[in-house]
Order: structure tokens, then sequence, then C-alpha cells
């Protein structure tokens, strides 16, 4: 199957590039070469939206909360496999809820043979989650393969939930500060702003979907801020450019032109990388699902909605270009080539 | 941009394929690679979460380390005291401090040799002004000795390092396969063993102090005595065996041998009831110590006491002279292997605590390569054949930038001797994603410039020049966001950082240097007109 797929898929590489090389099909062209969508009028609605939904996520977060792994809940989590055929959850759920450990949740993971276990952490310090452990793989003996088994004691959660909070903010200054330097500091500001942005949706969808939270999701996290980062700084460079060279154009005007010129660009991209996330989330089983879920989610979704709809217009109230001559001088058309 | 001196382009080739070399190793097996000079034995090391394994971090006692340190104080402070005749009371350790009194007249003397006791931190070097102890005067005779938070640090560090030792050495006598042993933070170790699937002897046998003592049973009182309720001589104490049913013995608290005396130990069998049982030897001071006891306790019972709990307690039928004896104790195989293997390792300066513990099997192991692998194939392919539709030659171009890439991302692994984890697979992945948008980048100026109505070469040289700049900027920060989830993660998230920042270098160097020259070379032997962009 594996083997079959990969075949067809290089099959289709070869051919590819000798259409290429030879030139026998025209070009594909997702985007049109020249677009004026007018985007920074939508910023009337997409900043009332942003605000409602960052709202909705935080209220999530604080009502719904997240599904927090064992990473920072500490406790312990056994992923096995029944070594005939299919599991009996059920039976393992009843000789498991003897032994007096508390809550243990017990869910199909994969293929009908394979379960999770997730034991609540135990009173009683580091020594009771070994016990506990210990107690469940009495229980469930040799019946079962035990693929995963992951144990992490109160103030190992403790610090792992300290750390990757700091982290984040870390991750966040430390851009900012780099934004900083190279551009602007409303231009930092608004990336920081649109990064918050982005961060707290994401922590919405973590909430409603109800998907661990562990250390996995804090490389998700930060793996979307860079991505996300990635976009905003191409459409901001786009910006400082257009705002270098047309020293009359109107702000939204300008924001417009940088966000439909980069547009392409914009799309292509994010044609590539759901190509591979999707191949992750396709092929990359289990263990990471969550994490390219929330990838996608993050990084696809609401990183490009942000650069164009909130990181770029966000400059016009954070007061770039205030200064420009009045825009009923005539306006130059951007289209016209640059001198060189 | 589009010139490149002969020279730069073979140093751009050459530093190319020199990395994309050191990947290489990873394609054969460990034996072949093995024979290889060791410059080139360089490879990818697979994390845990794809080759299987016990990951253990361990944190030692530090309240222990802190009572232990008391106590000798507690006892220096008892020697001293008596050496200069000096009469006190009251000796004792209460709440984190050494309590001591002695008499109004004796209170200058004692002080003086009291602060004897305390010396200067870091030993000659110490250049901090920290010293070891802290002597106070309550007033009315009552001084108080208190170590400093930083004399305890320093004993928690070298308590880690005897442990890490202790550690090593235990591990290395299960055999298992490169296990990785390293000190974390101040007070914890970090044990990694690939291939482990149960670490629950591990566990057991990390979790055990192993204190070994030799010791004689009290002969004055008898178990049921105390049980009925008759006063344990003051040195004396109630000690229960080891194995089950649990059963009292009263022990002397003087220890005639201690395990650090021991220089062997194996497990065998009773060559009479074929019973397992573990024959130990002693260092010449170990056996004269031994020897003196056991010919003054002929008829006597004594003990053999690990960790608080007697093992055995057979009677002592003649002197042992020899330095080597035998301990039976109803032991199963296994117990007697394990026990020799703890007698022989030695004890762990401070008892051990598993604070985290993850275990992948192999079969979890196995299915997550194979799936990283396929997501990873499916993943480049469509992106590759998507460049292609798109970009056509360029695309072409793009696909080879990509391709090296990838090579030398898995290169600079091999040659970091990284961890490649299942979220570094998916690093990769997200590389061949982000790694396109670079030439995304500049082909979408390049065409740009054209519309403008540049010439062919102008658009092409004005589309790099100015898409490098902002590919710059987008990269760094994405390294920054790598740089950051390196430094707070551990394991499989470590891992993606790494692939991630290692990523994010190459393609920055790619999209500089090998994207250009390739485009460079197309222009110098085409002289195109136009572009097929």
């Amino acid at each position: 199957m594996t083997q079959s797929i990969l075949i067809a898929l290089g099959v289709l590489i070869v051919v590819l590039t000798v259409v290429a090389v030879f030139d026998l099909l025209p070009p594909l062209r997702i985007v049109p070469d020249v677009t004026h969508f007018d985007f920074t009028r939508f910023r009337r609605i997409s900043f009332p939206i942003s605000a409602a939904l960052s709202i909705l996520a935080i209220v999530l977060f604080f009502t719904h909360g997240l599904n927090f792994g064992i990473d920072f809940k500490g406790g312990t989590l056994l992923e096995v496999q029944s070594k005939s055929g299919s599991a009996d959850i059920g039976a393992m759920r009843a000789s498991l809820s003897n032994l007096g450990l508390g809550d243990i949740q017990l869910q199909q993971f994969g293929g009908p043979a394979d379960v999770l276990i997730r034991v609540a952490e135990q009173p009683g310090g580091d020594a009771a989650q070994q016990a506990a452990v210990q107690k469940v793989r009495g229980a469930l003996g040799d019946s079962v393969e035990y693929r995963r088994v992951e144990v992490v004691g109160p103030r190992v959660s403790g610090e792992l939930l300290a750390y990757g909070m700091l982290g984040m903010m870390l991750a966040i200054f430390s851009i900012l500060i780099y934004l900083w330097f190279r551009f602007e500091w409303q231009f930092a500001l608004g990336a920081m702003i649109a990064n918050v942005h982005d961060i707290v949706l994401t922590i919405g969808f973590m909430s409603i979907s109800q998907v661990d939270f562990d250390l996995t999701s804090i490389a998700a996290l930060l793996t979307i801020l860079g991505y996300s980062l990635n976009d905003t700084v191409v459409i901001y460079d786009r910006i400082r450019e257009m705002l270098r060279r047309y020293k009359k154009m109107p702000m939204p005007q300008l924001l417009n032109e940088s966000i439909n010129s980069t547009l392409s660009r914009s799309i292509i991209t994010h044609v590539t990388v759901t190509l591979a996330l999707l191949a992750l989330l396709l092929f990359g089983g289990q263990a990471i699902h969550s994490f390219t879920a929330v990838m996608v989610f993050g990084a696809l979704l609401v990183g490009t909605y942000t650069s164009i709809f909130i990181a770029a217009p966000i400059l016009i109230y954070l007061g770039v270009g205030e200064h420009r001559e009045a825009p009923d001088t005539p306006v130059k058309k951007p289209d016209t080539p640059a001198k060189k | 941009m589009l010139y490149f001196s002969r020279w730069k382009a073979l140093a751009i080739i050459l530093t190319a394929v020199i990395v994309c070399l050191f990947a290489v190793p990873n394609f054969f097996s460990q034996e072949r690679v093995k024979t290889w000079p060791v410059w080139a034995q360089r490879h990818i090391v697979l994390g845990l979460d794809l080759q299987g394994g016990s990951y253990l971090l361990l944190e030692v006692d530090s309240n222990y380390v802190k009572k232990e340190k008391l106590d000798q104080v507690r006892d220096e402070v008892r020697r001293v005291l008596r050496d200069a005749k000096i009469g006190y009371t009251g000796l004792a350790v209460r709440a984190d401090a050494v309590e001591v009194r002695v008499k109004e007249s004796d209170q200058q003397a004692a002080l003086t040799k009291l602060r004897e006791l305390s010396q200067p931190l870091g030993g000659l070097l110490g250049s901090s002004g920290q010293r070891s102890l802290e002597v106070s005067d309550a007033g009315g005779g009552l001084f108080r000795l208190t170590v400093p938070q930083a004399a305890i640090t320093e004993r928690i560090r070298q308590t880690i390092e005897q442990s890490i030792q202790i550690v090593e050495r235990r591990i290395n006598e299960l055999g298992t396969v490169e296990p990785l042993i390293q000190r974390q933070g101040t007070d914890r170790i970090l044990v990694q063993v690939p291939g482990l699937q149960d670490p629950t002897d591990l566990k057991r046998i990390l979790g055990q102090t192993a204190k070994m003592e030799f010791r004689m049973v009290d002969p004055s009182v008898s178990p049921d005595q105390v049980q009925s309720g008759r006063g344990v001589p003051a040195d004396s104490e109630v000690l229960m065996s080891e194995q089950s049913p649990k059963v009292p013995y009263v022990i002397k608290r003087q220890v005639l041998v201690s395990g650090g005396d021991l220089t062997d130990a194996q497990p065998g069998f009773d060559q009479r009831t074929n019973e397992p049982i573990v024959n130990f030897k002693f260092n010449s001071s170990g056996s004269r110590k031994f020897a003196q006891a056991t010919s003054e306790n002929v008829g006597q019972p004594f003990a053999i006491v690990l960790d608080n709990k007697v093992i055995s307690a057979p009677v002592i039928r003649e002197p042992i002279t020899g330095g080597q004896g035998q301990i039976s104790g109803n032991f199963t195989v296994q117990a007697a292997n394990e026990l020799a293997l703890l007698m022989r390792a030695g004890a762990l300066p401070a008892p051990l605590t598993v604070i985290e513990e993850r275990t992948v099997g192999p079969g979890l192991g196995q299915d997550s390569i194979e799936k990283g692998k396929l997501a990873a194939y499916v993943g480049s392919i469509m992106v590759i054949a998507f460049m292609l539709l798109t970009y056509r030659l360029f695309g072409v171009f793009a696909n080879i930038a990509v391709a090296i890439n990838v090579a030398m991302i898995f290169g600079i692994l091999s040659l970091l001797n990284a961890t490649l984890t299942l979220p570094g697979i998916a690093g990769v992945v997200l590389t061949v994603g982000i790694a396109v948008d670079s030439n995304v980048l500049i082909y979408e100026r390049i065409r740009e410039e054209l519309r403008g109505g540049r010439n062919a070469i102008s658009a092409i040289d004005a589309g790099f020049r100015r898409a490098l700049a902002t590919i710059l900027d987008s990269n760094i920060t994405t390294f920054i966001a790598a740089a950051v989830l390196f430094y707070i993660g551990t394991g499989p998230v470590r891992g993606f950082a790494v692939t991630l920042g290692i990523g994010i270098i190459t393609t920055v160097f790619t999209a500089f240097t090998l994207t250009s020259l390739i485009v460079a070379g197309w222009v110098r032997w085409k002289r195109p007109k136009t572009v097929p962009i």
C-alpha cells in the first residue's frame, strides 16, 4: 500500500518535471496576476469580529478550560495494545476501577486494539504516581502490549507548565524586540497584537475541541507564532517599501496595494504548507495528530486571516503614515514600473 | 546578484556537497559505520519516541541530604567538645539547626572550638566568603549551629555527582545498550535507556540506596519481649525483615563492617541446599574488622542489613577470617542477582525518587518511524508537484534547492549527533513547506518586476535582490521561536526545535546561494529574452 502510493507519486514527479522542463503545459495560476481587493475596508468588520472572537476564546478558556495533558496536570498515561485483537474496554475499565486510583479514563486510540488510559494524579507525591502505574501494570498484566507509559510527578508538571508559559512570553518579546530593530515600533506593536490574537484564538480552538494541551501544544503554538509572523513580516516588508516609494499614497490604499501585491505569494505558500500539514495530519499517525490539527487551525486559518485583516490595517490605528501628505494630491498608480 | 565568481560558485557547491555528505552514514548499518574513520561516524540519533526506550528523571531527596548534614554536624560537635573536655547538655538537631548548651565558665573555650568546625566553602579557591557552618551565640550558654544554604547546595551537588557514578555502575551492570546518564539542574539526574521496554526493574534498582551494614543482633531482649512492651536498649533498635512475613529483629546500632568495604559480590547457589545465595568479598580492612567481630562473637547471631531491613540473621559458627562470606536469605534467583548487583555498585549517598517517567515500546516507535516517513514522503512529493505545476522550469530549480536543503538538514543533524524525534520529522516536513516559501517569494517578485516592465535579466536580478531581504526578516522571526522552543523544551519537543532551527538556517543558505546560483547558471547558458515563470 505504502509502496504503491510512493511509486505513484514518484512517477507523477518525473512526469511533471518533464512537462515543466519542456514547457508542455501552461503554468498554474491560482491567483490572478493583478488583484485589487479592498482588504483594509474590512477592518471595520474584521476588528469587531476579532475582538468578539478573542473575548469568546477567553471566556471559553475560563469556563470550558483546556484539556490539560499529563505534562501539565501530572498523572499517568498508558497507551496499550490488546494482544488478542480488539480491546475490551469495558472489561479493562472494570478491572482498573477496582484499584482505588480515583478517576481513570479509557479511550479508544487509533485502531480497535489500542486503548489510551489516563490515571489522574495521585495524592501523596512522586512515589504515589509510581505506585499507581505499578498497580495498573499489575491489573492488566500480560494481556496487552505497553506501547507508551508516561508518568509525570506533581513537581515536574508544575515546572513544565511554568516553563511553557515563560517560553511563550520570551518568544513574543524577543520577536518584538527584533521587529523593533528592523522596523518601526508601530510595526513591532502591530505584529505583537496580531501574535497575541493568534494565540488567544488558537487557545480558544483548543478549548472547544478539547485536544490535549501538553508540551507538543506549546510547540505547536510557538510554531504558529513563528509562521504567522513570517507572513506578517512579508507584508510589513512590502508596506515599508511602499511607504518609501509612494510618499503621497493614502494609507488605506497603500496597505491594500501591499497586501494585494503579496497576495499570490501568501496563497501559494499557504498551499504548500497546507499540503505538508495535510500529509502529516493524514499519515503522521496519532502521536502528532493533535499537534498538526492545532497547526492547521492556528497557522493556516488564523495566521493568514491575522496577517491580512489585522496586522496590516492595525498600522493605521498605530499611526503609521500619519504625517503623509494630504491624500487629495494626485496619486501615482502603483502599477507603473519602479524607477531603477 | 546574478554574477558569481568561479571561486564563489565553487565554494557554495563545495559547502553544500560536504554538508550533504555528512548525512551518508545514516544510510548504512551501525556495524558498517563503526569500521569507518571516526570523523565519518557521526550520525543522527533516533529519539526514544522513535526507537523505543525509557526516560527517567530522578531527584535526590534534598531534605535527606540536609538532615544527614545536620546529623554530621551534631556528631562533630560531640567529638570536639569531648576532646576539649567541655561539659555540655541538650545536644540535638532542632529545626534546621544543631543546638548545644555549655556551662557559663566554658563558653569562650566552647565558642572557639565550635568556630574551628566552620571552614570556607569551595576549598582553597573559595572566594565567596561563605562558610560551611555558622555558629551563633543565643545567650545563656546556648549555641546554635546552622548550615548556610550555599553549603547545603554544595553538598547536594556533591551528592548528585556521587549518585551519578553509582547510577552509572548499576545501569551498566544491567547490560543495557548506550544508556545516557546526565545531571539535570542542581538536584536531578536524567537517565535514558534506549530499547528498555519495562523500566520496573530499573526503577527498583535505582530506587534503593542499598546501604549495606553488618551488625550484631542484640541478645539481651527478644523481639517478642519488645512487642509485649519492654523497652529497647539505647544502643539497639528494632528492624524488620526484608522478606514477608515481616519479622522484627532487635539489632545493635553499632556497625561492624559497612558496604563500603566490599570489593565484590556475585550471585551463586548453595552447594548443599541449591538455593540462590550471594557470595561477597571484603577488602583488607573489611576482612580484618569482620574477622575480629566474628571471632569475638562465635555462637551469636549477626545481621546483614540493607536499607534498614534485615536480609538475614545467621548465627556465627566460627570466626570468618578469609574476608569472604555468603548471604542466604531465601532468595529467588532474580533477587540474588539484584542484591549482588547493588552490593557491587555501592550505596547511593541519598535516596533518589523518580519524578518523571516516559517509556515507549518498540512497537510504537517502529510505527512512528513508518508513519513519519510516509507523511514526510507524501508531503514533500505533493509540495514538489505543486511547485512544478506552478512555476514549471523554475519549479524544477526550486525542487533541486529543496532537495539539497533537506539533505543538508540531515547532514547537519548528523554532524551535531542530534536526536531525531517524531515531532522532529514533522519539523522537517514543515521546513519543506517553509523552504519553498523562499522560492515563492523570489519568483513572485520576479513576476512582479516583469509586469512592471523590466526585461528578463533585470527582473530576475531585482526579484532576487528584493526578496532576499524579506526572506531574511521572515526567517529570523521563525528562528527566534525555534530557539526559545529549544531552550524550554525537553525530549521530543526539543527535537522539533532542532530540526526547525536547522531547517531555517539551511533554507536561508540555499535561498541566498544555491537558488541564485542555479538561476544564474541558467541565465548565462540560455541568455533568455523572456522568463518562463
